[in-house]
């Protein structure tokens, strides 16, 4: 975030989301925009200034606003529902639980500020455990893009998807990443660069922190794969069997709890066919303010250090 | 629909409390009290006042129907059998395991079912979206959301209360099933939200009260919600929880309780013969 800024190679992910809504909604007349009083920050404000009947306005009262947008869903609209990523997790849970997965009402409830990129606000407004709730709720589809490229990818795959999606918006700076080996698309694990002694699952912000750990292990001698995995359920075990089965080791990193996220569905996909895996990631706390999110990221340990330090542990090196 | 006949409507409002019996059956626990306090109601949404097309249930230009209490789904699930949206015979199998009746409403799984509420509060809101669709889309359907009067005290009530005020949405009708109790007592003794009217028509509603076990007075209040006078309407409706069946009146164990052999069928003898029937307060 603080270093050297390539202004061609960074962008503003929640930026990119509110231009990526809009252009959905100018092609497709169904698509309707629900926020909580945050749309400058969740970047909703563009479908309100250029669709204004489409925009609904519902206070700050995300239970209501997500059960009015499965009412919109459930006649026809396809509703994008706008809040902080743990309010409408948290806050209106029971509400995407019984309305909106139950029913798989086509509702795409988009997370702004997941993780600590909101940072200065403290623990209140970041979320550990967001990923850990949806992953448990049936028919709900998790997509956590790792850079501005598959955040408007993600908006394309929501609007294609009928029925529930989880879209995480990071309030940080995100590189622009090349793949090694892409995935048919975000919903499949992607290879971002080739390893042949361990593998290293990340998403977010965290695979741009990955690519950076290869660097240095690869110094040392260490060759470390990094799959990037965006799309947290639905994630067929296959997908992650494929990256495994010819390693050492693995290593997930999440900006998330070590409870319930990446690293606990790499564990649960690999449990029969199991390696000594290294889970990177909220150590079962909450957060706190910082005045940068980089600071927060390195006070957790979700750092490309934090990385090569458990692959010398894991791989006896070091 | 639209039929005005008394004696055509009160036939239909038995033979929902009849289901609603024979989808409880004997020994197992069901919702009866809450289901016959809707009964009533329920028959005039489907047998007078709705447009529905049990043939053609996704009609987009139906007017829906929400059972925002919905452990009170007996009184629907029989209504739609009636109709035709399924076969009468079903009603016995609620709440088998497998079975397309649930103890819940699922709209998945039951023809006619628009929602899946029970985990109450969030009704209302289900339907101020659909009628926000239905102004975007220029159709002229209406929205009946019934909720309980106990459920009033869910928080999210009172945002959709609010939000359908703001958003100005004449084409939600919410109809409380007033019937002074919840699972545990008296709501006058236990839990009391106060005054109802005079709480909805201070967020901005249309307020209409009716007896609501008064088919003639139900048909009234629901043509009354028709008038668009840029709000929302809320029919405040007096009922009886358990109505229509003697020992299951104004008792809370009869919330969610079982009948015997013998209560099944005295509940049905006294269903079918109109025990009650005309001594509405």
């Amino acid at each position: 975030m603080d270093g050297v800024k390539e202004m061609k190679s960074k962008a503003c992910p929640r930026e990119t989301y509110g231009r990526a809504l809009l252009k959905a909604a100018e092609e497709d007349r169904r698509i309707v925009a629900l926020d909580a009083d945050l749309s400058g920050s969740t970047m909703s404000c563009y479908v309100r200034r250029s669709y204004p009947a489409r925009y609904f306005e519902m206070g700050i009262g995300e239970q209501n606003m997500v059960a009015t947008a499965v009412g919109l869903a459930l006649s026809g609209k396809i509703p994008f529902v706008h809040s902080f990523s743990m309010f409408v997790t948290g806050r209106a849970f029971e509400q995407v639980r019984q309305s909106v997965a139950l029913p798989k009402a086509n509702v795409k409830l988009v997370g702004s500020s997941y993780g600590f990129s909101d940072f200065g606000d403290g623990a209140t407004h970041q979320t550990v455990e967001d990923v850990a709730i949806m992953r448990a709720i049936p028919n709900m589809t998790i997509l956590s893009p790792m850079d501005p490229g598959e955040v408007e990818e993600a908006v394309r795959l929501a609007r294609a998807i009928e029925g529930p999606v989880y879209l995480r918006i990071s309030r940080s700076e995100m590189e622009f990443l090349p793949k090694e080996i892409p995935g048919k698309s975000m919903l499949e694990p992607s290879l971002m660069a080739k390893g042949e002694d361990i593998t290293v699952f990340a998403n977010g912000l965290m695979t741009a922190e990955a690519l950076l750990a290869r660097e240095t292990l690869l110094e040392e001698g260490i060759s470390a794969r990094v799959v990037n995995v965006s799309c947290l359920k639905p994630l067929p075990k296959e997908m992650i069997l494929r990256w495994t089965g010819d390693v050492e080791a693995v290593i997930t990193i999440e900006e998330h709890s070590v409870i319930g996220g990446l690293g606990s569905a790499v564990l649960e996909a690999t449990a029969l066919e199991p390696k000594p895996t290294f889970v990177i990631g909220i150590d079962d706390a909450f957060g706190q303010s910082a005045w940068s999110h980089r600071e927060l990221l390195e006070h957790y340990g979700l750092t490309a250090a934090a990385i090569c330090r458990a692959a010398r542990a894991l791989l006896k090196r070091g | 629909m639209q039929n005005r006949d008394m004696d055509y409507l009160k036939a239909r409002a038995r033979q929902v409390r009849e289901g609603i019996v024979r989808a409880i059956g004997v020994n197992n626990k069901g919702h009866l009290g809450g289901s016959m306090s809707s009964a009533d109601l329920v028959t005039a949404l489907y047998f007078y006042k709705m447009r529905h097309w049990p043939d053609d249930p996704s009609n987009p230009d139906r007017d829906r129907f929400i059972f925002s209490k919905g452990h009170s789904v007996l009184a629907q699930y029989a209504a739609l059998a009636l109709c035709g949206y399924f076969p009468l015979q079903a009603l016995p199998s609620t709440k088998k395991l497998g079975s397309f009746l649930q103890g819940h409403p699922e709209r998945d799984r039951t023809p006619g079912v628009e929602a899946n509420t029970g985990s109450l509060g969030q009704g209302l809101s289900i339907g101020l979206g659909m009628a926000l669709t239905g102004r975007l889309d220029s159709r002229d359907y209406r929205v009946y959301v019934i909720l309980g009067d106990a459920e009033l005290a869910e928080g999210q009530i009172w945002e959709a209360v609010t939000a359908a005020a703001f958003y100005r949405v004449a084409n939600l009708v919410a109809i409380v099933d007033h019937n002074k109790l919840q699972a545990t007592g008296v709501i006058s003794e236990m839990y009391d939200v106060g005054e109802i009217g005079r709480k909805f028509a201070a967020f901005g509603w249309r307020v209409l009260e009716t007896d609501g076990h008064d088919l003639a007075s139900i048909a009234d209040a629901l043509d009354a919600a028709d008038e668009n006078t840029g709000q929302p309407v809320m029919i405040l409706a007096h009922t009886v929880k358990g109505k229509g069946v003697s020992f299951a009146e104004n008792e809370p164990s009869f919330h969610n309780g079982a009948l015997t052999a013998e209560q099944y069928e005295q509940a049905l003898g006294e269903i079918v013969s109109g025990w009650g029937e005309g001594n509405e307060k």
